[in-house]
């Protein structure tokens, strides 16, 4: 057993745990988006910055990769893991506007502007469809491209890979690829809905007219209970 | 073929002795020409063989030797000749300058002043190299062996003492003994980090394993930057003797040169060496009869700047794709094919034979209380004589920039120096005082790096500078860490607004926040440093920042989509040179006629300016 300190808790952490799951072990929250716990870790995204050492001499790194040490004095929420990770949400967004999954982190984190020329990418390389790929679907069918601001993902040539089964595993876990709520406003970059206490819909609307029709309920809209329906039913019979 | 290989530590000390006694004996003149890559693009090679043809006619070969060698760092005057045993220093020496070097020089001792230094401010001429000011004030510990070495030749490097080190390690000093020295010299990482390198041999000494790695980082990606190079090129032994010291020192049995390939001079001369020590028994099994194994292998990167991070490093070498990962566990621990790993840049180790030689209190003498011993810096820019230069650390940027440097060309006003490389930052006049160690670079918002210096005059506009180092790290980013790769490609495209006149007051302060987070929140040293060029620019020149804003006026006159060319009429001869330059027909007029400059047509390259012999054309 490793023991540690995490928001000046003592705590022990089992010999080969990183971070992050120490502290999903104890119940605290981090954020996260490149992770998944049935992939390697990648410690892409940074939305899972901690602060770690002692001050002044501290700094930020992703729990997600970094491993459980000795003596480790970790802090989850610092005001300066906040801001960084309110950026990386901010620079996600800007390539990624149309992401329900970014967008819901910009609410969950209180992002509310969009200060970069929005490029419509869509692809944040979070690499989560290449591990999906190379260790869940034995595939390895895609994979990074270039470096630096040509990065991408695609397969070797970006000719149709031999290896694919066209499996869909890649489309299912891309946090890109989940269209965002087709809600009130839904072209800005920032939709922001989600901080709104009430909700976006009072009434109930059918599916013709429903703002998520193609994305499926967001059940913000306030529905008859089974009973109140069973009752208005008999009532119009 | 007589056996040359050495088999116990008298045989080389013999050989050594053999090979100083040979060069003590030499009755010969030798003239060594300086032919490292710069050398050879200035057409040093020429010179050699023209050297070479006068000295066959003239029936000389018995009296005069000619010895290419590496770089002599005096990259301003290259190709440069110093003659042995008079040293007589002649710069920017022509083919056809051979055959009145050997008449003259050569065969009737006269000195030619016109292939001698000229100093900039006195106009003094100077005929060795120590008197000249390029070298005065320079410390060249490590670079200076350089002068005498012929690099294809091993027998050069043992007549200057080479490998004398290394009997000495091997003979005398117990691994621990050697780190331990090398802990109390002060030896820090000259490849930017600054962490103790005994410290770093200790971890990896200690770290359980049978088999260990260590690794030299020649994989030197700063433009501008070409200190590891000339190493190299210059004295490929010393580099090996390093690391065949530090491996004893460590465990190690076998290390990996990690050499970019577009070092062609290099590759070849560090192959080169690596046979020769083969060949002689220095690499190979049972070394000297020591019982200590070791040998090298080269391994050649495809010119990926964030190759020269340790863990990149190794990814690559292994065949991965060259991204850095999560330390720890550090390579000492877990490195090369997950086996306890030190790597060490090229001047670092080209440093060790030095300390063990001369004794860590020696060493520790030179220097700064935290920064110990010399370093190579390569002084380019705005610099009346570039070169690489190595000086000991504490000494002044203003000594290094006026009193080696021989100030700024043109006599114009030196306005900041960008040191460390793209990760470093841009220091203004203020800070010209600033003694150069670790600690007070960083402080002032550079880094020491792996010793770029770049200086930049009045004319240099410094949002450009930003711009030009935030394209070079967007491109160079692995682009793993979203901070990174999306972090320098807004703050490129920013600045790049900024530049061209389209930025708000609004964008500096998302630029300063932006730039903080992306060096908190990024893996490796690129990321983290990656902002370095922003917040400095921010920090000292802020005011050129607000001017493109604000008037959207570069004051320096360089970024395109601000300027303005005119002709000044009074100045103006009607020569109609700018009117025969211009790709675009923008200058108008006849013979003998002011002209004048079509502000539409004009596409702002600068032909005209360049073109003009009176000072006619306005850049505002």
């Amino acid at each position: 057993m490793i023991k540690m300190f995490i928001n000046n808790l003592e705590v022990q952490a089992e010999e080969g745990w990183t971070i992050r799951d120490a502290c999903e072990f104890y119940g605290l929250e981090i954020p996260t988006l490149c992770y998944n716990p049935g992939l390697s870790n990648f410690g892409g995204c940074r939305l899972c910055l901690v602060e770690v050492g002692h001050a002044p001499n501290t700094r930020l790194v992703s729990s997600c990769t970094y491993p459980c040490e000795e003596g480790l004095n970790v802090h989850t929420d610092t005001k300066r893991a906040i801001k960084a990770r309110k950026m990386m949400i901010e620079l996600m967004l800007s390539v990624a506007p149309g992401s329900k999954v970014i967008q819901d982190l910009a609410s969950k984190f209180n992002v509310t502007q969009m200060r970069f020329d929005v490029r419509n990418e869509e692809c944040i390389l979070c690499g989560l469809c290449v591990r999906m790929c190379a260790e869940q679907m034995d595939g390895k069918a895609i994979g990074f491209q270039n470096r630096g601001y040509k990065r991408k993902i695609s397969t070797p040539f970006d000719a149709k890979s031999k290896v694919c089964r066209e499996c869909g595993g890649c489309m299912y876990i891309c946090p890109a690829c989940q269209a965002r709520c087709q809600g009130p406003n839904a072209e800005d970059p920032v939709c922001n809905a989600c901080l709104q206490l009430e909700p976006t819909c009072v009434d109930v609307y059918d599916e013709a007219t429903c703002w998520m029709y193609d994305v499926g309920r967001c059940g913000t809209c306030v529905r008859p209970s089974e009973e109140e329906s069973t009752e208005q039913e008999a009532g119009s019979k | 073929m007589t056996d040359i290989k050495l088999k116990s530590f008298e045989d080389l000390k013999q050989k050594i002795k053999q090979e100083s006694l040979r060069k003590e004996k030499e009755k010969h003149t030798v003239l060594t020409v300086s032919a490292g890559t710069c050398g050879q693009a200035r057409g040093s090679l020429k010179v050699v063989e023209a050297l070479e043809r006068t000295i066959k006619d003239k029936k000389l070969e018995d009296r005069v030797i000619v010895k290419v060698t590496g770089c002599h760092g005096f990259c301003e005057a290259e190709p440069n000749i110093i003659i042995h045993p008079n040293n007589l220093f002649y710069q920017n020496v022509q083919p056809k300058d051979a055959e009145d070097i050997i008449q003259q020089t050569v065969i009737n001792d006269t000195v030619i002043d016109r292939l001698l230094y000229k100093e900039h401010d006195t106009g003094e001429l100077k005929s060795t190299g120590p008197e000249i000011g390029f070298y005065k004030k320079q410390m060249r510990n490590v670079l200076g062996d350089n002068e005498y070495i012929e690099p294809l030749n091993i027998d050069d490097y043992f007549a200057v003492g080479g490998y004398s080190a290394l009997v000495k390690t091997l003979q005398e000093m117990s691994p621990e003994e050697v780190i331990d020295e090398v802990k109390r010299s002060g030896l820090r990482g000259r490849g930017g980090a600054g962490f103790l390198t005994g410290n770093k041999w200790a971890f990896s000494r200690k770290a359980k394993g049978d088999k260990k790695y260590i690794i030299c980082n020649a994989d030197e990606g700063d433009p501008g930057a070409y200190m590891d190079r000339s190493l190299m090129e210059g004295n490929p032994h010393r580099v090996l003797e390093g690391m065949m010291i530090g491996a004893y020192a460590i465990g190690a049995d076998e290390g990996y040169i990690y050499i970019r390939d577009e070092y062609p001079v290099a590759l070849k001369h560090i192959n080169v060496a690596i046979q020769e020590a083969e060949a002689h028994g220095l690499l190979g099994e049972n070394i000297l009869g020591s019982g200590f194994n070791f040998k090298v292998r080269i391994s050649r990167g495809a010119g990926a700047f964030v190759c020269g991070e340790e863990t990149a490093m190794i990814a690559s070498i292994e065949g991965g794709v060259g991204i850095p990962r999560q330390r720890p566990p550090f390579p000492a621990v877990k490195g090369l094919w997950k086996k306890p790993t030190n790597i060490n840049n090229v001047e670092t180790w080209g440093n060790v034979p030095l300390i063990i030689n001369r004794g860590a209190d020696w060493y520790s003498k030179i220097g700064t209380n935290g920064s110990k011993g010399t370093k190579i810096f390569s002084l380019v820019g705005k610099i009346n004589n570039t070169g690489l230069v190595e000086v000991p650390m504490g000494i002044t940027l203003r000594e290094v920039i006026f009193d080696i440097g021989g100030g700024i060309p043109e006599g114009k006003d030196f306005k900041a120096v960008q040191t460390g490389g793209p990760s470093g930052g841009c220091l203004p006049k203020e800070k010209l005082d600033l003694p150069i160690d670790y600690e007070s670079l960083t402080q002032a918002g550079s880094i020491m790096g792996s010793g770029g210096m770049i200086v930049m005059d009045e004319n240099t506009c410094m949002v450009d500078v930003a711009k030009y180092f935030l394209n070079f790290l967007r491109d160079e980013s692995c682009g793993k860490c979203i901070s990174c790769r999306e972090g320098t490609q807004r703050m490129w495209e920013i600045v790049n607004k900024i530049s061209g006149g389209r930025g708000k007051m609004a964008d500096l302060d998302l630029l300063e926040e932006l730039a903080e987070a992306v060096k908190d929140a990024s893996l490796c040293g690129l990321g983290q440093t990656a902002a370095n060029p922003v917040l400095s620019t921010l920090r000292y020149f802020r005011d050129e920042y607000i001017s493109h804003i604000r008037d959207k006026k570069c004051p320096a006159g360089v970024c395109k989509e601000l300027i303005t060319y005119s002709v000044i009429p009074e100045n103006c001869t009607g020569c109609l040179a700018c009117k025969k330059v211009c790709p675009s027909d923008a200058v108008s007029g006849e013979l003998k006629e002011v002209h004048i400059i079509n502000k539409e047509k004009c596409i702002k390259c600068g032909a005209c300016f360049e073109a003009c012999n009176f000072d006619a054309i306005k850049v505002e």
